[in-house]
Protein backbone atom coordinates (compact mmCIF):
# COMPACT_ATOMS: atom_id res chain seq x y z
CA UNK A 1 0.00 0.00 0.00
CA UNK A 2 1.18 3.52 -0.74
CA UNK A 3 1.29 6.14 2.00
CA UNK A 4 -1.77 7.78 0.41
CA UNK A 5 -3.77 4.55 0.49
CA UNK A 6 -2.79 3.97 4.11
CA UNK A 7 -3.77 7.51 5.07
CA UNK A 8 -7.06 7.30 3.19
CA UNK A 9 -7.78 4.12 5.18
CA UNK A 10 -7.17 6.06 8.42
CA UNK A 11 -9.60 8.78 7.32
CA UNK A 12 -12.24 6.18 6.50
CA UNK A 13 -11.84 4.30 9.77
CA UNK A 14 -12.04 7.64 11.62
CA UNK A 15 -15.47 8.26 10.05
CA UNK A 16 -14.27 11.24 8.05
CA UNK A 17 -16.58 11.68 5.07
CA UNK A 18 -15.42 15.03 3.65
CA UNK A 19 -12.06 16.30 2.40
CA UNK A 20 -11.74 20.06 1.88
CA UNK A 21 -8.52 20.99 0.15
CA UNK A 22 -6.44 23.64 -1.50
CA UNK A 23 -4.28 21.58 -3.84
CA UNK A 24 -0.69 20.55 -3.20
CA UNK A 25 1.23 18.42 -5.66
CA UNK A 26 2.63 15.88 -3.22
CA UNK A 27 -0.84 15.41 -1.70
CA UNK A 28 -2.35 14.69 -5.14
CA UNK A 29 -2.61 10.91 -4.63
CA UNK A 30 -4.45 11.50 -1.36
CA UNK A 31 -6.74 14.16 -2.84
CA UNK A 32 -7.45 11.94 -5.85
CA UNK A 33 -8.06 8.96 -3.58
CA UNK A 34 -10.52 10.93 -1.45
CA UNK A 35 -12.26 12.27 -4.57
CA UNK A 36 -12.63 8.75 -6.01
CA UNK A 37 -13.88 7.24 -2.72
CA UNK A 38 -17.65 6.67 -2.88
CA UNK A 39 -17.90 7.14 0.90
CA UNK A 40 -16.27 10.54 0.83
CA UNK A 41 -16.95 13.94 -0.70
CA UNK A 42 -14.02 16.12 -1.71
CA UNK A 43 -13.88 19.66 -3.04
CA UNK A 44 -11.47 22.56 -3.35
CA UNK A 45 -11.84 25.74 -1.30
CA UNK A 46 -10.45 28.97 -2.72
CA UNK A 47 -8.24 29.64 0.29
CA UNK A 48 -7.04 27.69 3.30
CA UNK A 49 -8.75 29.83 5.95
CA UNK A 50 -12.00 29.33 4.06
CA UNK A 51 -11.40 25.55 4.14
CA UNK A 52 -10.92 25.77 7.91
CA UNK A 53 -14.14 27.77 8.31
CA UNK A 54 -16.03 25.11 6.35
CA UNK A 55 -14.47 22.35 8.46
CA UNK A 56 -15.42 24.23 11.65
CA UNK A 57 -19.06 24.45 10.51
CA UNK A 58 -19.06 20.80 9.48
CA UNK A 59 -17.74 19.78 12.91
CA UNK A 60 -20.38 21.82 14.74
CA UNK A 61 -22.93 20.26 12.38
CA UNK A 62 -21.95 16.91 13.86
CA UNK A 63 -19.75 15.39 11.15
CA UNK A 64 -16.05 14.83 10.54
CA UNK A 65 -13.96 16.33 7.78
CA UNK A 66 -10.28 16.76 7.03
CA UNK A 67 -8.54 19.85 5.61
CA UNK A 68 -5.65 19.26 3.18
CA UNK A 69 -3.20 21.96 2.20
CA UNK A 70 0.41 22.79 1.36
CA UNK A 71 2.66 24.17 4.09
CA UNK A 72 2.50 27.58 2.40
CA UNK A 73 -1.26 27.45 2.97
CA UNK A 74 -0.72 27.41 6.71
CA UNK A 75 0.17 31.09 6.34
CA UNK A 76 -3.31 31.66 4.93
CA UNK A 77 -4.89 29.80 7.84
CA UNK A 78 -3.51 31.43 10.93
CA UNK A 79 -6.35 33.76 11.90
CA UNK A 80 -8.99 31.09 11.30
CA UNK A 81 -7.08 28.84 13.68
CA UNK A 82 -6.21 31.53 16.23
CA UNK A 83 -9.61 33.23 16.47
CA UNK A 84 -12.03 30.39 15.66
CA UNK A 85 -10.74 26.82 15.90
CA UNK A 86 -8.53 27.22 18.99
CA UNK A 87 -10.73 29.45 21.21
CA UNK A 88 -13.98 27.65 20.26
CA UNK A 89 -12.19 24.30 20.77
CA UNK A 90 -13.20 22.70 17.49
CA UNK A 91 -11.88 19.40 16.14
CA UNK A 92 -10.35 20.41 12.80
CA UNK A 93 -7.96 17.77 11.47
CA UNK A 94 -5.38 19.05 9.00
CA UNK A 95 -3.04 17.22 6.65
CA UNK A 96 -0.22 19.43 5.39
CA UNK A 97 2.08 18.56 2.50
CA UNK A 98 5.46 19.78 3.64
CA UNK A 99 7.56 21.95 1.33
CA UNK A 100 10.66 23.96 2.15
CA UNK A 101 12.60 21.09 3.74
CA UNK A 102 14.87 18.18 2.73
CA UNK A 103 15.84 19.15 -0.78
CA UNK A 104 13.52 22.08 -1.53
CA UNK A 105 14.46 23.94 -4.73
CA UNK A 106 12.26 27.02 -4.32
CA UNK A 107 13.54 29.55 -1.76
CA UNK A 108 10.07 31.07 -1.18
CA UNK A 109 8.87 27.80 0.36
CA UNK A 110 11.54 27.83 3.06
CA UNK A 111 10.60 30.67 5.46
CA UNK A 112 7.06 29.47 6.20
CA UNK A 113 8.40 25.95 6.70
CA UNK A 114 10.67 27.35 9.42
CA UNK A 115 7.78 29.27 11.03
CA UNK A 116 5.08 26.63 10.91
CA UNK A 117 6.00 24.39 13.87
CA UNK A 118 6.83 27.26 16.26
CA UNK A 119 3.53 28.87 15.25
CA UNK A 120 1.58 25.66 15.87
CA UNK A 121 3.33 25.25 19.23
CA UNK A 122 2.49 28.84 20.18
CA UNK A 123 -1.16 28.19 19.27
CA UNK A 124 -1.17 24.94 21.24
CA UNK A 125 -2.04 22.85 18.19
CA UNK A 126 -0.54 19.34 18.34
CA UNK A 127 1.34 18.16 15.26
CA UNK A 128 3.18 15.03 14.13
CA UNK A 129 5.35 14.46 11.09
CA UNK A 130 4.97 11.36 8.93
CA UNK A 131 8.32 10.31 7.48
CA UNK A 132 8.28 6.50 7.43
CA UNK A 133 5.64 4.26 5.81
CA UNK A 134 5.34 2.10 8.93
CA UNK A 135 4.37 5.16 11.00
CA UNK A 136 1.48 6.28 8.79
CA UNK A 137 -1.28 4.06 10.12
CA UNK A 138 -0.43 4.05 13.86
CA UNK A 139 0.41 7.74 14.09
CA UNK A 140 -2.24 9.14 11.76
CA UNK A 141 -5.14 7.19 13.19
CA UNK A 142 -4.19 8.14 16.77
CA UNK A 143 -3.70 11.82 15.96
CA UNK A 144 -7.04 12.01 14.13
CA UNK A 145 -8.93 10.10 16.81
CA UNK A 146 -7.51 12.31 19.54
CA UNK A 147 -8.48 15.41 17.58
CA UNK A 148 -12.15 14.41 17.42
CA UNK A 149 -12.34 12.87 20.88
CA UNK A 150 -10.82 15.87 22.61
CA UNK A 151 -12.35 18.59 20.44
CA UNK A 152 -8.97 19.92 19.40
CA UNK A 153 -7.34 20.77 16.08
CA UNK A 154 -4.41 18.67 14.87
CA UNK A 155 -1.83 18.64 12.10
CA UNK A 156 -0.21 15.73 10.29
CA UNK A 157 2.79 16.77 8.19
CA UNK A 158 3.45 14.70 5.09
CA UNK A 159 7.23 14.89 4.83
CA UNK A 160 9.35 14.48 1.65
CA UNK A 161 10.95 11.38 3.18
CA UNK A 162 7.54 9.72 2.90
CA UNK A 163 6.45 11.05 -0.49
CA UNK A 164 9.74 11.62 -2.29
CA UNK A 165 8.96 15.35 -2.27
CA UNK A 166 8.31 17.55 -5.25
CA UNK A 167 10.72 17.41 -8.19
CA UNK A 168 11.98 20.63 -9.78
CA UNK A 169 10.56 20.66 -13.29
CA UNK B 1 -29.83 41.92 -12.14
CA UNK B 2 -29.36 44.95 -9.98
CA UNK B 3 -29.49 48.62 -10.85
CA UNK B 4 -27.15 51.06 -9.15
CA UNK B 5 -27.17 50.27 -5.42
CA UNK B 6 -27.50 53.94 -4.52
CA UNK B 7 -31.08 53.70 -5.79
CA UNK B 8 -31.98 51.47 -2.82
CA UNK B 9 -33.17 52.56 0.56
CA UNK B 10 -30.75 52.70 3.47
CA UNK B 11 -32.43 50.78 6.28
CA UNK B 12 -31.86 50.13 9.97
CA UNK B 13 -29.65 47.04 10.42
CA UNK B 14 -31.19 46.41 13.81
CA UNK B 15 -34.73 46.58 12.41
CA UNK B 16 -33.89 44.35 9.42
CA UNK B 17 -32.30 41.81 11.75
CA UNK B 18 -35.53 41.73 13.77
CA UNK B 19 -37.57 41.33 10.60
CA UNK B 20 -35.30 38.47 9.52
CA UNK B 21 -35.68 36.67 12.85
CA UNK B 22 -39.46 37.15 12.79
CA UNK B 23 -39.59 35.19 9.50
CA UNK B 24 -37.64 32.21 10.82
CA UNK B 25 -39.79 29.19 11.53
CA UNK B 26 -37.68 28.00 14.43
CA UNK B 27 -34.91 25.63 13.47
CA UNK B 28 -32.84 27.63 10.97
CA UNK B 29 -29.19 27.95 11.94
CA UNK B 30 -27.89 31.52 11.78
CA UNK B 31 -24.13 32.15 11.66
CA UNK B 32 -23.52 35.80 12.47
CA UNK B 33 -20.28 37.52 11.48
CA UNK B 34 -17.93 39.63 13.56
CA UNK B 35 -19.06 42.80 15.35
CA UNK B 36 -22.33 44.63 14.75
CA UNK B 37 -23.73 41.74 12.72
CA UNK B 38 -23.82 39.36 15.66
CA UNK B 39 -24.50 42.11 18.22
CA UNK B 40 -27.77 42.93 16.46
CA UNK B 41 -28.66 39.26 16.04
CA UNK B 42 -28.40 38.85 19.80
CA UNK B 43 -30.41 42.05 20.25
CA UNK B 44 -33.21 40.51 18.16
CA UNK B 45 -33.53 37.81 20.84
CA UNK B 46 -31.22 34.88 21.45
CA UNK B 47 -32.12 31.68 19.63
CA UNK B 48 -30.37 28.37 20.42
CA UNK B 49 -29.59 27.97 16.70
CA UNK B 50 -27.55 31.20 16.61
CA UNK B 51 -23.77 31.12 16.32
CA UNK B 52 -21.93 34.32 17.29
CA UNK B 53 -18.49 34.89 15.77
CA UNK B 54 -16.28 36.69 18.25
CA UNK B 55 -13.45 36.77 15.69
CA UNK B 56 -12.56 35.07 12.38
CA UNK B 57 -13.54 38.07 10.26
CA UNK B 58 -14.89 36.93 6.90
CA UNK B 59 -15.70 33.35 7.84
CA UNK B 60 -19.47 33.50 8.45
CA UNK B 61 -20.28 32.17 4.97
CA UNK B 62 -17.71 29.33 5.07
CA UNK B 63 -18.88 28.25 8.55
CA UNK B 64 -22.49 28.35 7.35
CA UNK B 65 -21.51 26.33 4.27
CA UNK B 66 -19.96 23.69 6.54
CA UNK B 67 -23.19 23.47 8.58
CA UNK B 68 -25.30 23.13 5.40
CA UNK B 69 -23.13 20.22 4.21
CA UNK B 70 -23.32 18.47 7.58
CA UNK B 71 -27.08 19.06 7.93
CA UNK B 72 -28.63 19.17 4.46
CA UNK B 73 -32.14 19.17 5.94
CA UNK B 74 -31.63 22.34 7.97
CA UNK B 75 -31.79 25.83 6.49
CA UNK B 76 -28.68 27.82 7.29
CA UNK B 77 -28.25 31.58 7.07
CA UNK B 78 -24.92 33.43 7.05
CA UNK B 79 -25.14 37.06 8.20
CA UNK B 80 -22.10 39.06 7.24
CA UNK B 81 -20.96 42.69 6.94
CA UNK B 82 -19.73 44.12 3.64
CA UNK B 83 -16.18 44.56 4.93
CA UNK B 84 -16.21 40.96 6.13
CA UNK B 85 -17.43 39.40 2.89
CA UNK B 86 -14.82 41.45 1.00
CA UNK B 87 -12.14 39.66 3.02
CA UNK B 88 -13.18 36.28 1.60
CA UNK B 89 -14.91 36.81 -1.74
CA UNK B 90 -13.51 33.47 -2.88
CA UNK B 91 -15.99 31.80 -0.53
CA UNK B 92 -18.79 32.91 -2.87
CA UNK B 93 -17.20 30.90 -5.69
CA UNK B 94 -17.12 27.78 -3.51
CA UNK B 95 -20.77 28.32 -2.55
CA UNK B 96 -21.66 28.78 -6.23
CA UNK B 97 -19.81 25.60 -7.17
CA UNK B 98 -21.37 23.41 -4.45
CA UNK B 99 -24.72 25.22 -4.71
CA UNK B 100 -26.19 24.02 -1.39
CA UNK B 101 -29.97 24.32 -1.62
CA UNK B 102 -30.28 25.11 2.10
CA UNK B 103 -27.91 28.11 2.29
CA UNK B 104 -28.70 31.83 2.34
CA UNK B 105 -26.07 34.55 2.62
CA UNK B 106 -27.26 37.96 3.82
CA UNK B 107 -24.97 40.99 3.60
CA UNK B 108 -25.45 44.13 5.69
CA UNK B 109 -23.87 46.75 3.44
CA UNK B 110 -23.16 50.01 5.25
CA UNK B 111 -20.22 50.81 2.95
CA UNK B 112 -18.05 50.90 6.06
CA UNK B 113 -15.71 49.05 8.30
CA UNK B 114 -17.94 50.55 10.93
CA UNK B 115 -16.69 49.01 14.12
CA UNK B 116 -13.03 49.87 13.51
CA UNK B 117 -13.66 53.57 12.91
CA UNK B 118 -16.01 53.90 9.91
CA UNK B 119 -13.41 53.62 7.18
CA UNK B 120 -14.98 53.26 3.71
CA UNK B 121 -15.21 49.83 2.05
CA UNK B 122 -15.15 49.18 -1.68
CA UNK B 123 -18.93 48.79 -1.65
CA UNK B 124 -19.20 52.50 -0.84
CA UNK B 125 -17.45 53.02 -4.18
CA UNK B 126 -17.54 51.02 -7.38
CA UNK B 127 -18.18 47.49 -6.05
CA UNK B 128 -21.73 46.14 -6.23
CA UNK B 129 -21.72 43.09 -3.97
CA UNK B 130 -24.87 41.59 -5.55
CA UNK B 131 -23.25 41.72 -8.98
CA UNK B 132 -20.18 40.14 -7.45
CA UNK B 133 -22.29 37.26 -6.12
CA UNK B 134 -24.06 36.87 -9.48
CA UNK B 135 -20.75 36.82 -11.31
CA UNK B 136 -19.41 34.20 -8.91
CA UNK B 137 -22.27 32.00 -10.06
CA UNK B 138 -25.08 32.53 -7.54
CA UNK B 139 -27.99 33.48 -9.81
CA UNK B 140 -30.49 34.11 -6.99
CA UNK B 141 -28.71 37.25 -5.78
CA UNK B 142 -30.77 40.33 -4.98
CA UNK B 143 -30.68 43.76 -3.43
CA UNK B 144 -33.46 44.42 -0.94
CA UNK B 145 -34.96 47.65 -2.22
CA UNK B 146 -36.97 48.38 0.94
CA UNK B 147 -38.16 46.68 4.13
CA UNK B 148 -41.07 44.78 2.64
CA UNK B 149 -38.95 43.62 -0.26
CA UNK B 150 -36.37 42.37 2.25
CA UNK B 151 -39.08 40.39 4.02
CA UNK B 152 -40.24 38.93 0.71
CA UNK B 153 -36.70 37.89 -0.17
CA UNK B 154 -36.24 36.25 3.24
CA UNK B 155 -39.56 34.41 2.94
CA UNK B 156 -38.48 33.04 -0.44
CA UNK B 157 -35.01 32.16 0.84
CA UNK B 158 -36.30 30.07 3.75
CA UNK B 159 -38.91 28.25 1.68
CA UNK B 160 -37.30 27.55 -1.72
CA UNK B 161 -34.09 25.95 -2.98
CA UNK B 162 -30.97 28.09 -2.82
CA UNK B 163 -28.30 29.13 -2.59
CA UNK B 164 -29.79 32.58 -2.00
CA UNK B 165 -27.86 35.82 -1.66
CA UNK B 166 -29.49 38.97 -0.27
CA UNK B 167 -27.82 42.32 0.30
CA UNK B 168 -29.34 45.32 2.04
CA UNK B 169 -27.99 48.82 2.42
CA UNK B 170 -27.96 49.56 6.13
CA UNK B 171 -27.25 52.42 8.49
CA UNK B 172 -24.36 52.75 10.91
CA UNK B 173 -26.31 52.95 14.15
CA UNK B 174 -24.26 51.47 16.98
CA UNK B 175 -25.36 48.02 18.02
CA UNK B 176 -25.88 47.90 21.77
CA UNK B 177 -26.02 44.19 22.63
CA UNK B 178 -22.84 42.20 23.27
CA UNK B 179 -22.65 38.42 23.41
CA UNK B 180 -20.67 37.20 26.40
CA UNK B 181 -17.01 36.77 25.34
CA UNK B 182 -17.07 33.04 25.89
CA UNK B 183 -16.40 31.06 22.69
CA UNK B 184 -16.96 27.60 24.19
CA UNK B 185 -20.30 28.69 25.69
CA UNK B 186 -21.60 29.75 22.26
CA UNK B 187 -20.22 26.64 20.59
CA UNK B 188 -22.03 24.44 23.10
CA UNK B 189 -25.29 26.38 22.92
CA UNK B 190 -25.19 26.34 19.12
CA UNK B 191 -24.46 22.61 18.95
CA UNK B 192 -27.20 21.91 21.45
CA UNK B 193 -29.52 24.11 19.37
CA UNK B 194 -28.84 22.18 16.17
CA UNK B 195 -28.94 18.80 17.87
CA UNK B 196 -25.28 17.81 17.75
CA UNK B 197 -24.59 18.00 21.45
CA UNK B 198 -26.67 16.52 24.22
CA UNK B 199 -27.67 18.90 27.01
CA UNK B 200 -26.16 17.47 30.15
CA UNK B 201 -26.60 18.44 33.74
CA UNK B 202 -23.33 18.35 35.59
C1 LIG C 1 -8.49 39.34 10.25
C2 LIG C 1 -8.97 40.59 10.86
N1 LIG C 1 -8.68 41.78 10.29
C3 LIG C 1 -9.15 42.91 10.84
C4 LIG C 1 -9.91 42.89 11.97
C5 LIG C 1 -10.44 44.17 12.58
N2 LIG C 1 -11.87 44.29 12.26
C6 LIG C 1 -12.82 43.82 13.11
S1 LIG C 1 -14.37 44.09 12.57
C7 LIG C 1 -13.79 44.91 11.21
C8 LIG C 1 -14.73 45.55 10.24
C9 LIG C 1 -15.83 44.67 9.79
O1 LIG C 1 -16.52 45.37 8.80
P1 LIG C 1 -17.98 44.91 8.39
O2 LIG C 1 -18.02 43.46 8.24
O3 LIG C 1 -18.40 45.72 7.20
O4 LIG C 1 -18.88 45.26 9.65
P2 LIG C 1 -19.23 46.69 10.30
O5 LIG C 1 -18.18 47.00 11.28
O6 LIG C 1 -19.31 47.71 9.19
O7 LIG C 1 -20.55 46.47 10.96
C10 LIG C 1 -12.40 44.91 11.17
C11 LIG C 1 -11.59 45.54 10.09
C12 LIG C 1 -10.17 41.62 12.54
N3 LIG C 1 -10.90 41.48 13.67
N4 LIG C 1 -9.69 40.51 11.97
Amino acid sequence: MTWAEQLLGCLQSSEIDLAIYVPDEVLTPLIDGASADPGMDAFAASREEEAIGIAAGYAMGGRRSVVMMQSSGFGNSVNALASLVVPYQLPVAMIIGERGVLGEFNPVQVPISRAIRPALDALGIPHRTLERPEDVEPVASRVIQQSFRTGSPSVLFINPLLTGGKADR
Amino acid sequence: MSANRTAYRVMSRNDLTRRLVSHLSGNEAVIAGIGNTNFDLLDAGHRPENFYMLGSMGLAAPIALGVTLAQPDRRVIALEGDGSILMNLGALTTIATLAPANLTVIIWDNGLYQITGKQATATAGPTDIVRVAESCGIPQSYWATDQSHFEQLVTTAVSTNGPHFIAARVDDASATARPERNPVLWRDRFMTGIGTRAERSV
